[in-house]
């Protein structure tokens, strides 16, 4: 059952990036503007052009390109960026790390603010603080992440300037690390003086992407927790004298979070998303950096690679949740 | 929903009603209530700050950016991209969600189990990396913008209402239309439509509101219209270069951004209470 469940689900995960690969092939190549032309400098020969358009397939049909492409895609092989002169996949690694590593501690920080906040809400339910959480879950999460980026750039950037408001490590640091993951590694190797220069840049940007996701989650879970609380086992462990903190945290939280994960799991693809443009906006070196660069330079190869590569994330992060969802939902496990 | 609970959406509603009002207003007949041009440059009032700060000029009420143009006309100005994108693309990706979403819900089968392919395809493109490649490929302008945002954001409404328009058909009055004799579409558009048009109405606020940021963000990173109108998301890209010398610049259209994304998504949350016959 849940092994058939699974195949399926990697099937259409494949039918999708196939999709995705073939809509983003086509978009990019009904753009008007020769990226070829960009390369070269004014004065090269008719001669040059078509060499170069040749050494990069750009003569061959839409069709002709893209089996091409596909069958290097396949063996790992993603070309090589126009702009950059480099292999995409290698470019595509150095900079996914530093993407992965902002998305994941926006993911905790949401978790730990919405979590928090729904526990709360839910303990001093029908009070006015449950309103005061509803009015700010409600701002926080109409207000996009680009917005709140610029609020954060305006409260403690220029405000009260604390944090660093570009940038992903200060430049005149000398960096031991080995992988991309500075801040994972600076931890590990017990850097603390690193991981404070790292969290001092990422944490504005971690926190313009994590407002809107904690927004959601306590909502999502405070409701839930107020279910629950009403039901004949929690009402129990109440007359048993614990105190209302304890009934949440131990009796109705871990039945209570199951709907949330599976929202949590979906969010947080937007939330990679998300990260396209908040890069942008604190000059963070990542993908989603990258990727607009890539955009504006007309670098077909690295488009491609970079967008399959979000695509990828994405789909595996919703496997993920959905087998993790069969694996903790009792009625699926046993069905 | 009783009468006291619906008295207390209310203020929230006027309130944002009154400034989508009150900025579509002032969009509209922006010629006459701009107090300067919004293109006219002058060097000797660059960098004017607002009105209560020492050193402000009468006229500038918002101050003046760094090549000394009135603040307050430009963002009036920028809103008349903001509106007519919104409007315009909001009721695109409404158009085509809905319709598609429509016809996935009611008709199930085949229809179904392609055009949620299709939505999976969509959602599997990070939407922002999406609009900024969609207009680089399309050509900055305002038909880019709009088209580009109609072509990412249908699947918002499809997904709804595919849902919504699927419990739909299986209630007992679509059977009743059956079996009086009405064909399929006739009963998807006379019964099922109807059904699901308060939730169509409050994804197209929230549309507006999303649209409104999509243009800012493409206006940032330079790829939305012509550089020489004035845009929100223009503006608030000359505020972020300028922050440290004009916080002005950036700090009024953001606070015009924020309330408009806040009005829009009151709006929407508002009509679908008031609409919804389970709440109601």
């Amino acid at each position: 059952m849940l092994l058939q469940r699974f195949l399926i689900r990697l099937l259409t995960m494949l039918i999708t990036l196939f999709g995705v690969a073939v809509v983003v092939f086509v978009v990019i190549r009904v753009a008007p503007g020769d990226p070829i032309a960009m390369m070269l400098p004014p004065g090269a020969t008719d001669d040059d052009i078509a060499r170069l358009r040749a050494l990069y397939g750009l003569d061959k049909t839409i069709v002709q390109q893209f089996f091409i492409w596909l069958s290097g895609v396949v063996r790992g092989d993603f070309g090589t960026s126009i702009s950059l002169r480099q292999d995409v996949l290698g470019l595509v690694f150095n900079r996914l790390p530093a993407t992965l590593e902002l998305a994941i501690v926006a993911l905790i920080m949401a978790v730990l603010l919405g979590g928090t906040t729904a526990i709360l809400g839910a303990r001093e339910r029908g009070t006015a603080v449950e309103a005061g959480i509803d009015i700010a879950s409600g701002a926080a999460l109409s207000i996009p992440d680009f917005l709140w980026g610029l609020v954060l750039i305006l409260l403690f950037g220029v405000l009260v300037p604390i944090f660093d408001i570009s940038g992903r490590v200060s430049p005149q640091l000398d960096l031991p690390f080995v992988t991309q993951f500075y801040f994972f590694e600076s931890l590990l190797r017990l850097r603390f003086d690193l991981t404070w220069d790292l969290l001092k840049h990422m944490l504005m940007p971690a926190v313009a992407l994590a407002l809107p996701l904690a927004a959601i989650i306590a909502q999502l879970l405070k409701q839930s927790l107020k279910e629950v609380l009403d039901l004949d086992y929690v009402v129990l462990a109440r007359v048993k004298g614990f105190s209302e903190t304890q009934v949440i945290l131990r009796e109705a939280l871990k039945n209570a979070a199951l709907p949330t994960l599976t929202l949590v799991g979906v969010q947080f693809t937007f939330l990679i998303g998300g990260t396209v443009i908040v890069e942008r906006l604190f000059s963070y070196e990542g993908l989603g950096n990258m990727a607009i660069d890539a955009v504006i330079n007309r670098d077909l190869p690295l488009i491609q690679g970079i967008v399959l590569v979000f695509a990828l994330l994405f789909v595996l992060i919703n496997l993920a949740v959905d087998m993790m969802y069969a694996l903790l939902n009792p009625r699926l496990r046993h069905g | 929903m009783d009468k006291a609970s619906r008295r207390g959406l209310s203020p929230r509603l006027w309130l944002a009603g009154g400034w989508l009002l009150l900025a579509l207003l002032a969009a509209i007949f922006a010629p006459l209530v701009a107090p300067q041009d919004p293109l006219a440059q002058d060097l000797m009032l660059e960098r004017l700050p607002p009105f209560w700060l020492n050193g402000a000029e009468p006229g500038y009420w918002l101050g003046t950016d760094s090549l000394g143009r009135d603040l307050l006309s430009r963002l009036i100005f920028g809103g008349r991209i903001a509106f007519m994108v919104a409007f315009a693309a909001a009721i695109a990706a409404c158009l085509v969600g809905s319709t598609l979403g429509l016809i996935a819900g009611y008709f199930g089968g085949w229809a179904d189990r392609i055009i949620s392919r299709i939505v999976d395809i969509w959602m599997a493109f990070p939407p922002v990396l999406f609009a900024i490649l969609l207009v680089a490929v399309l050509g900055t302008g305002l038909s880019s913008v709009i088209l580009a945002i109609a072509i990412i954001d249908w699947t918002r409404f499809c997904r709804v209402i595919r849902a919504e328009a699927m419990g739909q058909s299986r209630m007992d009055y679509v059977e009743n239309a059956r079996i009086a004799g009405y064909g399929r579409i006739g009963i998807m558009l006379r019964e099922v439509l109807p059904n699901v048009v308060p939730s169509i109405v409050a994804l197209l606020s929230l549309e507006m509101g999303i649209a409104v940021i999509v243009e800012a963000i493409l206006s940032f990173v330079n790829l939305s219209i012509s550089t020489d109108d004035p845009t929100w998301g223009g503006l608030i890209a000359e505020g972020r270069l300028s922050i440290h010398q004009a916080w002005w610049v950036l700090v009024f259209p953001l606070i015009t951004l924020i309330l408009t994304v806040l009005s829009f998504s009151q709006f929407g949350e508002a009509l679908k209470t008031r609409f919804d016959p389970v709440l109601r």
